[in-house]
């Protein structure tokens, strides 16, 4: 019953702030992201893995936050989109998304943007199939593909020069 | 080119919102002291629900209310966009797989998890109806209820309509060659990547709902005339859908949130899984065989068109999708006779309804495929074959339609020209072309105020949902053009049903052009009021002054409108306040209730290999055209039209739903229903476009939105059939499917 869920104190870092947090053992990172903290950039959708909606950094590590719970991010340092702009500009990456057209209903972007900045971070000159791969596992209903891969693109290439 | 103005592609309106995360989409929403509603639902296709058990699950803690028929008002309420049919929650018989038969509010979401899962209902299994073909047996069980629709002759079938349209006599009409074949086209999903969201509240002696949907204004009316409440009462927000795709149109739980929140006097608030999404809307499946008359020399002689769609339990807005759609079955094509039957049919699974390209790419798939096997046949090739039959600009193609509205062998030569036609082919490749046509829509009814404040800076109030397609950016392109403002100083106002003026709905790829003139109508209103200023101001002849495009040309000198608004507003400054209405009156004598403000045009080429081993299709080069007319932001044509053309490799390549011999769909959720990926993508795409400025819309625009999806299916088949030689006529081409298919070939 729920008054039987059981809570476990967590300590995490998200975007660079630490958070201190009674947690349900049952609830994802998911769940504590965007109901206990209310950092609802990271979205809800398919709730097995496989849409990319919800992907967030993880120790550096991309992650599906639908499928960990939140007690295994106990002293993690994590990152959502709220936690990519710095000083209040949003990254090259981000406005990248937006002059290359890769953004319609922009609901899916949160996770694409996380992911491509820790594929960025991975392999600083991402070739075509490389993006393609690497953000195979966000999907976008609205078949922005092509404008987020070019987006990915421009970033590495204005980053190299 | 980058500017703020017609024809240049500034970044998204409200881009910035989608990129940092701070965009509210519904579920993003915190409502205070909110209840979280899960339902209750049944694990079969068709149930009598004999009773339902709710006192176990009111002892969860933090249940505040199990809903169930028996806590509405009674009879049920139903409600539908074409027939009030669909029960505010399950009523007697469960009809669909997922139709909710109970609700629970509780203070959280894992309480009402638990709760659901505790109420208890007594229901029998019953067979259900999920083929066409079981539909119409004779001996099948009525889906509906006769007394739904009583005095029709139909109501006691399957079938909700069956609409005849056509010209000539097909009885009589000659041909040296007919061909005739059955096409099938898959029961597919939208799969917006934001499930649905729906929020509804008590405000004062009203009611509030937040819903991610297309059509605010209609909810507006469905609550208003559910709950009993004048429109003034009901207060809809619409926040920006996370896609929509004809998935969000019309009402569905909203008045089932409405009812709780009004009986608990708390907010409350259902956000669906994808797997209830999935079981909530999908599109119209369907079966349709065609008999095409040819002459010797390629020209169409006639088409015999019966088209029989598999609607869902609850009508929706399907049927409206099966005359529409069907109504322009033979193409832009010079038909002499044309008979078309088109029936849509009730059967237990989810409500199908709108999706992008609204029953045309059903009967463009069959259509179009048919047109090849005469071209084969007869030994034309297949882009002569559409050419020679192609309408005129200008051409009543349609007997009583709207002619021909544009040049659509530019189009269809443009597409054949980046698709190299004709050019040699590596060995084991083959191409494909096919056009589709769509009406746009029949009537519509738009307004806008447009207010220029005294810095000059303007507020647009839009009702159109922009759901990706960038209305919004569209919008405020056109008073920026029209006002002289900078684009970053207009902000246009949307989803909210008390402060924003009515829009009919966001359908049909309609919002530039009837929105757009609304838009259009209410700056130059405001125009209006800038030349009678400058009129005073200067002395001059009001007849003598022209205010365009941003700027106030009097006989001996120019100001930008800016200049003239803060002299002519005075010392207490103020605004100017523009209202525009753009409507297109019902046509009572026209088939579909009117005839459409535009068609869009697209012409689909495709360059494709398959492995003959695994009967994978690789498609090498995709390219798109589309009529649009004019492209007010280049940008977001392209990604319209390659956004649609990527949905339509979805049902052409891989989707569709599976069913259990009990009528359970089996593939619900993103595991077993594949969309396309970054990785599905064809190795090039390429979206082009045909501007002739002979639009309907501002500055000569066309709806353009779902144009690069009607005919995907049949250029991708004909490409593989060019390259293996077999015929494939049902979708998706799985690779299973092509395997065998070429297996069979092999052995026969």
């Amino acid at each position: 019953m729920s008054e039987m869920i059981q809570t476990v104190l967590i300590e995490l870092t998200v975007n660079g702030r630490r958070r201190a947090l009674d947690v349900a053992v049952n609830h994802t990172l998911l769940d504590v992201l965007r109901d206990d903290l209310e950092l609802t950039g990271t979205k809800e959708c398919c709730l097995v893995g496989e849409c990319g909606a919800c992907t967030v950094s993880l120790d550096g590590r991309i992650v599906d936050s639908c499928l960990v719970l939140a007690v295994e991010a106990d002293r993690a340092q994590v990152t959502t989109v709220e936690g990519l702009a710095v000083d209040g500009h949003v990254s090259p990456l981000q406005q990248a998304f937006l002059d290359k057209g890769a953004v319609q209903c922009g609901f899916c972007i949160p996770g694409q943007l996380v992911a491509a900045h820790a594929l960025l971070a991975e392999n600083p000159h991402p070739t075509v199939p490389e993006i393609q791969e690497g953000l195979a596992g966000n999907l976008c209903r609205c078949g922005c593909y092509q404008q987020i891969t070019e987006a990915v693109l421009a970033t590495a290439e204005e980053a190299a020069r | 080119m980058r500017t703020d103005r017609i024809g240049g592609s500034p970044n998204r309106v409200g881009g910035i919102g989608r990129v940092t995360g701070s965009q509210q989409y519904v579920a993003d929403i915190r409502l205070q002291d909110v209840l979280e509603v899960k339902l209750v639902t049944l694990d079969c296709a068709r149930a009598r629900i004999i009773s339902i058990d709710t006192s176990v699950a009111e002892q969860v803690p933090g249940v505040r209310l199990v809903m169930t028929a028996a806590d509405l008002p009674q009879p049920v309420p139903r409600f539908g966009p074409q027939l009030s049919d669909r029960p505010v929650i399950a009523v007697g018989e469960m009809k669909y797989h997922g139709e909710p038969v109970a609700a629970v509010a509780a203070e959280t979401k894992d309480a009402a998890e638990e709760a659901a899962r505790l109420v208890k209902v007594e229901y029998e299994e019953l067979p259900a109806i999920f083929s066409v073909a079981a539909a119409l047996d004779p001996e099948a069980v009525l889906v509906q209820d006769p007394a739904l629709r009583a005095g029709d002759p139909r109501a006691t079938t399957n079938v909700f309509r069956e609409h005849r349209f056509g010209w000539g006599d097909v009885a009589a009409a000659s041909a040296d060659l007919v061909i005739e074949n059955v096409y099938t086209f898959p029961m597919v999903t939208h799969f917006a990547i934001e499930p649905h969201g729906f929020m509804a509240a008590p405000d004062g002696d009203g009611i509030a709902c937040w819903s991610s949907i297309q059509h605010p204004y209609l909810l507006q009316k469905m609550l208003a005339k559910i709950l009993g409440l004048p429109l003034a009462r009901v207060r809809v927000f619409a926040p920006d859908p996370g896609g929509g795709f004809g998935g969000k149109q019309n009402p569905k739980l909203e008045p089932l949130v409405a009812f709780m929140a009004l009986r608990t006097g708390r907010p409350v608030r259902l956000i669906l899984t994808l797997e209830e999404t999935f079981q909530a809307v999908r599109r119209t499946s369907a079966e349709v065989r065609v008999r095409t008359g040819f002459r010797s020399d390629g020209t169409l002689a006639f088409q015999d068109i019966a088209a029989d769609y598999l609607a869902g339990a609850y009508v929706d807005i399907a049927d409206r999708v099966v005359s529409k759609g069907s109504y322009p079955a033979c193409g832009p094509y010079r038909v002499p006779d044309a008979r078309i039957v088109a029936r849509s049919i009730l059967s237990h699974t989810p409500p199908s309804t709108a999706f992008r390209g609204f029953g045309n790419p059903q009967v463009n798939w069959a259509v179009e495929s048919n047109l090849d096997e005469g071209a084969l046949a007869l030994g034309i090739d297949r882009l002569e074959i559409r050419l020679r039959n192609l309408a005129r600009p200008g051409e009543d193609f349609i007997p009583g339609d709207t002619p021909a509205d544009g040049d659509w062998g530019q189009t269809v030569r443009r597409a054949a020209e980046l698709i190299r036609w004709g050019s040699p082919l590596p060995e084991g490749r083959g191409r494909g072309i096919a056009v589709g046509i769509k009406s746009g829509p029949t009537t519509g009814l738009s307004y806008s105020t447009v207010r220029l404040l005294a810095d000059g800076s303007v507020l647009v109030y839009a009702g159109t949902s922009d759901m990706g397609q960038g209305a919004r950016t569209v919008y405020a392109q056109i008073a920026a053009e029209e006002l002289g403002a900078p684009l970053a100083w207009v902000t246009v106002v949307m989803g909210d049903t008390f402060s924003v003026p009515y829009d009919q709905q966001t359908s049909a790829s309609r919002s530039t052009v009837l929105m757009g003139n609304a838009v259009l109508r209410a700056c130059r209103a405001i125009q209006d009021q800038v030349r009678t200023m400058a009129a005073r101001l200067y002395g001059s002849d009001e007849s003598a002054i022209v205010v365009e495009r941003g700027v106030v040309r009097l006989p001996d000198r120019e100001h930008a409108i800016l200049e003239v608004l803060k002299p002519g507003l005075g010392p207490l400054g103020g605004e100017l306040i523009g209202n525009g209405e753009m409507r297109k009156d019902p046509e009572p004598d026209h088939p579909l209730g009117g005839r459409p403000a535009f068609f869009e045009f697209n012409c689909t080429a495709i360059e494709a290999e398959v492995d003959r081993e695994t009967g994978d299709v690789v498609l090498v080069r995709h390219v798109t055209v589309s009529d649009v007319g004019r492209a007010l932001n280049p940008l977001q044509v392209t990604m319209q039209d390659e956004g649609a053309a990527i949905q339509g490799l979805g049902h052409t390549l891989m989707e569709h739903y599976t069913f259990d011999e009990r009528g359970r769909i089996r593939n619900l959720g993103a595991i077993d229903y594949r969309i396309p990926t970054s990785m599905d993508l064809p190795l090039e795409m390429q979206s082009a476009i045909v501007e002739n400025a002979d639009g309907p819309g501002p500055y000569g625009s066309k709806g353009m939105s779902e144009g690069a999806l009607l005919c995907v299916a049949p250029a991708v088949a004909a490409a593989v059939r060019d390259a293996t030689g077999v015929a494939i006529r049902d979708l998706p081409l799985t690779p299973e499917r092509v395997w065998r298919a070429l297996r069979d070939r092999s052995t026969s």
